[in-house]
């Protein structure tokens, strides 16, 4: 009974991102279009939208599947993606006299180097300290708040960020093209980066190794895989995912740097996680929905929707969150080893 | 003859914190025959293995392969010498394939991307080599365990592993499965393969090894030969005194019914009906056994009994009050029973509590062992010291996890903590599952003084030595109902075999005739 139960929470969340594609297609192009509701809820701007408000939540997303499937705990996303965005940010000042494309590329450099760097701290505390996983990642979540913000230098400003790269020939077809092949680079890596991780995990040499240092450690250990090697490198590549999120932020979305500015991103993307099952298809579905809900409050709020307090509207994408990971679309399985130490002569298991 | 072993220990140590696992111990193993290896619970069996395995590390003393002596850092090092391993717990992961854990750090790569058909193909390969089926691309966590061991049969198999070290592998299965092993142990020994064999089953060893060495308390402490051997002085060699096989009990004086069971109807899993109209029951002061080949629903009753299966209809009553689908708390407070699980790990202990913690399962919230709200940890611990002493389990500490101990200790660990409460009915599944010959001596004069006490006890095992030993009553379970119900004094091994392979008119007729 076990495989097919613990995939139908990310299906889910694919079939939900789904719905949103074909009513969005329905909506635009058919007869449907002559409801203004409508064309509110499934607009282009809605669905553009949607896509750079899911964007982090992926690639946040993404960091955690990495972590936790090795079997570690990552709640200090929010402050990776902090750490990223807040030295994308600092290398993108001290580069303003490079030509753009140049310094763009070197601070996205930079923020990957900066999340991996927190990452490998995590892996650090989590496994040569045996710190608390949760404990570990509350550390990191301080720590980057913090630094960032007493470094924070209020008069610098980054000049420039990424553009738009229309596909030729794709960007032409109707309602998907301008939504998706018409965007700014990091979007298009972090789409990719969902295929990348799930041919990684399920089809390559490493996927199959971290998934059972995840899942039976010590299965894996009998094997002769070196298990806190796995963990260490996952949990590295898995802060530079959530250090390339706070890139995203500041050098293609926001194109400067605020404190605070991921603003719970972190926290939603673990909720993505869970609720695609640990699966990156699953986390684009879960990413997707709770970006559309961002959407709507937004569109909602810019057609002046009055029947319904504003302050409800703004609580759409809390609720769904909420709702989501709560379990009503059954329960999820996560790695089973996720968040114990291991060790070689702990005993048996 | 080329008479260098293939493998030898040269005065191995292990000190874990607190306990001397191994001492000064040595071991050969020539090529092509099959080492059995005995002990005590918590002798060090596993752990000189472990060592071999290159999975922990000996505090001393050195490990040849072919003569050489070699530097072990982790089990890598071992595959490549030739060295495989079955572990006494399995290492399998539940939530992949077949073809996933046996090829796991060894993969079938093409092109960067995971080879499953090649590794399948591979596995189908040996698995008619030597006669293991399996079905490469089945869920692991869907298989039966005797299933699961070909899986780690053929993990070993697939890395050509030319030494092989089974860790109790006949504790899980059943006498068929057993026998179907034997015959893969036979056929690798004539392959050219040596073997090291760990068994609590003496006449197992007699029955396959070449020869058999005998560890007591982390030490070797004789090499027999099993042509001159017999069970009493192996059992003797690994205890340190003299053994009762046999176990003593006077006539059963039954009284009233304490577990009554009528009509029960139960699923498995997967939907099937496991139990089709069982009906019986236990008397006061009475033992009975239920024989069966596994899988013919003797794990769903218990379950059921145990309030962990819902039952589709029929009713249980225990102590005459109506228990059929109560929760297990209801089970063990107002039915006042007690269990002692088929698998100790998935519901009988919790492998990270440390073992006082586990001594208190059932009761940590009852006093004294809770003062309102908060636990007494003083009267945890004085329970835990008096149990750990009188059952006899190894360790340093009450303080240690439960997963610390060797296996048998973690058994009777939960022997101990069942047995001691106040009951009216005990529900003993494979009680003493890797259990060493001297607690298993133990274990069956509580039980049959526990009956004597007047409890009912209801006895679930896979072998029919511990039916015939302890029964008063003997239930044969065949497809899910109570094929027959025979007393002690008339039934012997041929009836029960026939009746467990579900073969019934002529027995009746023999049994009242
Ligand atoms: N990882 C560990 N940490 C601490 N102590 C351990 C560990 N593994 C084993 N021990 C201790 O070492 C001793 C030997 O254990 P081992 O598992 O080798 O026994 P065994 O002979 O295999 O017993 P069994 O027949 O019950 O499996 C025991 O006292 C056990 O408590
Ligand atoms: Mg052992």
């Amino acid at each position: 009974m076990g495989s097919t139960f613990w995939k139908r929470s990310s299906l889910i969340a694919m079939g939900l991102a789904l719905f949103l594609v074909v009513m969005a297609v329905l909506v635009n192009l058919t007869l449907l279009g002559q409801f203004t509701w409508l064309r509110v809820i499934f607009g282009i701007s809605a669905l553009n939208f949607t896509l750079r408000a899911a964007i982090p939540l992926v690639l946040g997303a993404l960091s955690g599947i990495l972590c936790e499937r090795s079997g570690i705990i990552n709640i200090g996303i929010e402050g990776m993606m902090l750490a990223g965005a807040f030295a994308g940010f600092v290398a993108k000042t001290s580069t303003n006299h490079w030509p753009l494309l140049n310094s763009l590329l070197f601070s996205v450099f930079i923020a990957l180097a900066v999340g991996g760097l927190m990452g490998f701290l995590h892996a650090i505390f989590s496994i040569r300290f045996r710190m608390d996983q949760i404990i570990s990642g509350t550390v990191i979540i301080i720590l980057a708040a913090g630094i960032s913000s007493y470094l924070y230098d209020r008069d610098a400003i980054a000049q420039g960020k990424f553009s738009s790269v229309a596909i030729p020939g794709l960007s032409k077809i109707p309602v998907i093209g301008p939504v998706l092949f018409d965007n700014p680079p990091i979007t298009y890596l972090a789409l990719l980066l969902v295929l990348a991780v799930h041919v990684a995990l399920f089809y390559t040499r490493w996927g199959l190794r971290t998934r059972a240092v995840g899942e039976h450690p010590r299965a894996a250990d009998t094997v002769g895989i070196n298990v806190n090697l796995y963990r260490y490198v996952n949990t590295s590549i898995g802060g530079m995912l959530a250090g390339l999120a706070g890139g995203y932020l500041v050098l293609e979305a926001v194109g400067q740097f605020q404190e605070g500015m991921t603003a719970g991103r972190g926290f939603i993307s673990l909720a993505a996680m869970i609720f695609g099952n640990w699966n990156p298809f699953g986390a684009l579905g879960a990413a997707t929905l709770f970006g559309y809900t961002q959407a709507l409050q937004n569109e909602l709020l810019l057609a002046g929707v009055t029947t319904v307090p504003r302050q409800f509207v703004s609580m759409l994408p809390y609720v769904v969150t909420i709702v989501a990971v709560s379990g009503f679309v059954g329960r999820v399985r996560p790695p089973a080893a996720e968040g114990k130490v291991y060790e070689t002569e702990g005993g048996t298991e | 003859m080329d008479t260098t072993p293939v493998l030898e220990a040269r005065n191995i140590t292990k000190h874990f914190p607190g306990v001397i696992a191994n001492q000064n111990v040595n071991l050969t193993l020539h090529k092509g025959e099959i080492l059995g290896l005995l002990g005590e619970n918590g002798a060090g069996k596993s752990t000189l293995m472990n060592i071999i395995y290159g999975l922990y590390q000996p505090t001393e003393g050195e490990i040849l392969v072919n003569g050489q002596v070699v530097q072990m850092r982790s089990p890598k090092d071992a595959i490549a010498l030739g060295i495989g391993m079955v572990h006494q717990h399995f290492q399998l992961v539940p939530v992949m394939t077949v073809v996933d854990n046996v090829m796991l750090g060894r993969e079938s790569v093409r092109g960067g991307l995971l080879n499953r058909e090649a590794a399948a193909v591979r596995i189908t390969e040996l698995s008619e080599r030597y006669g293991l089926a399996v079905d490469p691309h089945a869920l692991v966590e869907d298989l039966p365990v005797g299933v699961r061991q070909r899986v780690e049969i053929i993990k070993a198999l697939y890395r050509e592993a030319d030494i092989l070290i089974l860790d109790e592998p006949t504790a899980v299965l059943t006498p068929q499965e057993i026998e179907g092993l034997f015959a893969v142990m036979d056929l690798l020994r004539t392959q050219g393969k040596s073997i090291i064999f760990i068994t609590h089953k003496l006449k197992e060893v007699l029955r396959v090894a070449d020869r058999i060495g005998v560890l007591r308390r982390g030490e070797v402490v004789g090499e027999v030969d099993p042509k001159t051997a017999t069970q009493s002085t192996l059992a003797a060699l690994m205890v340190g005194r003299e053994v009762i096989l046999e176990v003593e009990k006077s006539a059963a004086h039954p009284g009233a019914a304490v577990l009554e069971i009528a009509d029960l109807y139960a699923p498995t899993d997967l939907g099937e009906p496991a139990l089709r109209g069982v009906t019986f029951s236990v008397h006061a002061g009475e033992i009975v056994g239920v024989a069966g080949v596994q899988g013919n629903g003797q794990t769903e009753l218990v379950e059921v009994l145990t309030g962990l299966r819902p039952a589709q209809s029929g009713s249980i009553q225990i102590g005459g009050k109506d228990m059929t689908n109560a929760s297990p708390r209801q089970i063990t407070e107002v039915g006042q029973s007690c269990h002692i699980p088929e698998d100790r790990h998935t519901h009988g202990m919790v492998d990270s509590y440390p073992i006082a913690d586990n001594l208190v399962l059932n009761t940590y919230y009852q006093p004294p062992y809770a003062r309102g709200i908060t636990v007494n940890r003083a009267a945890i611990d004085a329970n835990a010291v008096a149990l750990v002493e009188k059952f006899d389990v190894r360790t340093p500490s009450v303080h240690l996890n439960g997963g610390s101990l060797s296996g048998g200790n973690q058994q009777k660990m939960v022997v101990a903590r069942e047995f001691s409460r106040p009951i009216q009915l005990l529900i003993a599944a494979q009680p003493t599952r890797g259990i060493d010959v001297g607690s298993i001596e133990f274990i069956y004069q509580q039980i049959v003084s526990k009956r004597d006490e007047g409890i009912a006890v209801l006895l679930v095992s896979s072998e029919l030595d511990e039916i015939l030993a302890l029964s008063d009553r003997i239930a044969v379970m065949y497809k899910g109902e109570i094929i027959d119900i025979v007393e002690r004094d008339v039934a012997t091994r041929q009836m029960l075999g026939l009746l467990m392979a579900g073969v019934k008119e002529e027995m009746a007729d023999r049994v009242r005739g």
